[in-house]
């Protein structure tokens, strides 16, 4: 099952697409990361996948082919949007008896369990508590109504280093323990390492990169050698090309058992460089199918434009 | 750490029992109390001191009617006094800014605080779905609100009696006619209805404006407007005025115009031109007439009819149709507020949709 699938979907905003020719499949059961800058279309994407908004062009359909904002879509996702909204003004214990009256399922002793556990007194405004407290309690009201999807919209963006770990300890308890596929944007790179197995990279209202992480770091290799040969790796789809003094550091997509030739070097490749790299060449993409790049003269040491 | 139980599928729709609607009387509840709170606070303290005022006028009608003989010093006195009464309330005052302020401050919150915190994002993705969510809290609001505003409207009703009793006149105490512009939508169904509508533009006001502030604003334009173009434009269209050739029209009438015929003709409208007078009843029936001295212009009209053979026309709305005018104003009240709420519920659903 996909818990969201899009074909063509496109989101305009007066005259701007904000997202657009969106073709992606993201599998059930994973932590799925959507990451891209700002402006990359990551909270558009969610908004249609939740209902929130309806697309200019294409489709989006989710858990297994429901359209968006349906009451089996709805009834199966829970999601939390950017800023963690809750009403400042009820009492957390009331915030817990409105999701419970919003929704078919609702696990009262879970949610005032994991409250208690994170030190959050049911009797405290919603408004009063921390940032961080707030964004643990819209996760808590999402977990509790018992998801099959859980949405999460910059999540952490808000938070300190701390209650950052927290929260993504709560999501990954909730993927492992009970099977939760969860599917939240960040620009945050570095939790990001920690918790996804699956990344999808936005850039400029299109998708960059999509697949399981393990995939993903499987087919890059990080090829340094001497800068004057780096055309010979014309073959190779080049995403991204650094060059430091005479030497230069080629982000290829290209299987571990391929021949490195003399001279050269292969690393490994890590989720947060490949991010990177991805990132500062918008134009590049490792989408399912066929994707051929080519390398670039490097004269100027700047990164390289590089096209599909 | 407490374990969830998924299921490991999600639920076929076909399975899916919505969310019941019973629960969003909680939520509404829970989420609008502190309006509702304020409206009853409103209401109260307004219906508190229109008792109050009210038995004091009720008690100096009562004294004033039942004194005798009337012309007796004692009785003018009392006659005067209940006439001097209440000149605040008199023409329905404050009153009329009633129903705005309810659905101003009722209404136009509703979906303009949530689109404005950004909670609609919280509210429109749990299970109940989001055009069942505005649909339920805009319904029982609204019948919250009209039920509220029909209770003071009864009380209203009373405290305004004594000044519509027929033969008031007669005895020299006030008496208005029941369309009055400030009374009439004080009173019956119309008080209850304004204020649904009020609701319903606030309701739309704020989905539209997506702000409280602006949507507050809004409503109060839109919904002065309405009334001010319903009082002074509509309301006299609600049915066919009758048509008489007596002069002697009862105080109590609505007068759409006066117009006169002379051998089946039409003459003149309107007051009787200055040279028509002169020619056929030079003195005047004594002392200055106006169009405001009922009494005068019937002496007028009886003097024109003797001496020159014009006939006085009147078409007028008689008081008996009080209540059909009550109904019909009610009545498209409640179709524009129902009309106004669906296409609310309709712009939620279709928003994201």
């Amino acid at each position: 099952m996909n818990v969201i699938e899009a074909s063509g979907l496109g989101k305009r905003y007066g005259g701007t697409w904000a997202l657009r020719e969106c073709t992606l499949a993201i599998p059930a059961g994973h932590v799925a990361a959507l990451v891209g800058p700002n402006g990359a279309g990551k909270t558009t994407l969610l908004n249609l996948a939740v209902g929130l908004a309806a697309p200019s062009a294409g489709a989006v359909t989710v858990l297994g082919g429901r359209p968006p904002g349906s009451p089996a879509a709805l009834d199966g996702i829970a999601f939390v949007a950017q800023d963690t909204p809750v009403y400042k003004n009820l009492s957390v214990a009331d915030m817990l008896h409105l999701t419970r009256n919003l929704n078919r399922r609702f696990d009262q002793a879970y949610a005032e369990t994991r409250l208690s556990e994170l030190g959050i007194p049911l009797r405290r405004k919603a408004g009063r508590l921390s940032g961080g407290q707030q964004a643990q309690l819209a996760l808590t009201l999402a977990l509790a109504r018992r998801p099959w999807l859980l949405v999460l919209d910059e999540p952490v963006a808000m938070l300190d280093p701390v209650a950052r770990h927290d929260f993504m300890a709560l999501v990954l308890t909730a993927m492992v323990d009970d099977g939760v596929s969860v599917v939240l944007s960040s620009h945050v790179l570095a939790e990001l390492e920690r918790v996804a197995d699956y990344l999808i990279l936005m850039s400029r209202g299109r998708v960059q990169v999509a697949g399981e992480v393990d995939d993903l770091l499987a087919s890059h290799r990080v090829l340094t050698g001497p800068a004057d040969e780096a055309d010979r790796y014309a073959q190779w789809p080049v995403v991204h090309a650094s060059r430091a003094q005479a030497q230069v550091h080629l982000l290829v997509r290209a299987a571990a058992d391929d021949p490195v030739p003399p001279g050269w070097e292969a690393h490994p490749v890590g989720l947060e460089e490949l991010t990177l790299a991805y990132l500062r060449e918008p134009g590049a993409a490792a989408l399912p199918g066929p994707v051929r790049g080519r390398a670039l003269p490097l004269e100027t040491g700047e990164p390289s434009e590089v096209t599909k | 750490m407490t374990t969830l139980t998924v299921p490991a599928r999600p639920a076929q729709d076909a399975d899916l029992r919505p969310v019941p609607w019973r629960r969003m009387a909680w939520v509404t509840w829970r989420q609008h109390r502190l309006a509702l709170a304020g409206t009853a606070t409103l209401l109260g303290a307004l219906a508190a001191w229109l008792w109050l005022t009210g038995l004091q006028l009720h008690h100096a009608y009562a004294a004033a009617t039942a004194c005798h003989p009337a012309s007796s010093i004692a009785c003018i006195h009392l006659i005067n006094s209940f006439n001097a009464m209440d000149d605040f309330l008199a023409n329905g005052g404050i009153l009329q800014a009633v129903p705005v302020l309810i659905g101003a401050f009722v209404g136009a919150p509703v979906l303009a605080r949530e689109l404005e915190t950004g909670t609609f994002r919280y509210a429109w993705t749990q299970g109940l779905g989001r055009w069942r969510w505005t649909l339920a809290k805009l319904v029982l609001l609204a019948v919250a609100v009209t039920a509220a505003a029909e209770a003071f409207s009864v009380l209203v009703s009373w405290y305004f009696q004594p000044y519509f009793a027929a033969g008031n006149q007669n005895v020299s105490l006030s008496e208005m006619s029941p369309f009055f512009p400030g009374l009439f939508d004080l009173r019956g169904v119309a008080f209850a209805a304004w204020t649904l509508a009020a609701f319903a533009i606030g309701a739309l006001a704020g989905m539209l404006t997506r702000r409280v502030v602006p949507a507050i604003a809004a409503t109060l334009a839109v919904y002065a407007g309405l009334a001010f173009a319903v009082a002074g434009f509509l309301r006299q269209h609600y049915l066919t005025p009758l048509v008489t050739s007596n002069p002697n029209v009862p105080v109590s009438a609505w007068i759409m115009s006066q117009w006169w015929t002379r051998g089946g003709k039409f003459a003149f409208a309107g007051w009787p031109p200055a040279n028509i007078l002169q020619r056929f009843c030079p003195a005047g029936p004594s002392g200055p007439v106006g169009p405001g001295g009922m009494p005068k212009a019937a002496g007028i009209a009886e003097c024109l009819a003797q001496h020159g053979g014009y006939t006085q026309w009147t078409s007028y709305h008689p008081a008996s149709q009080f209540w059909a005018f009550q109904w019909i104003e009610a009545g498209w009240l409640l179709a524009l507020s129902v009309l106004l709420i669906a296409v609310t519920v309709w712009l939620v659903r279709r928003r994201a949709a």
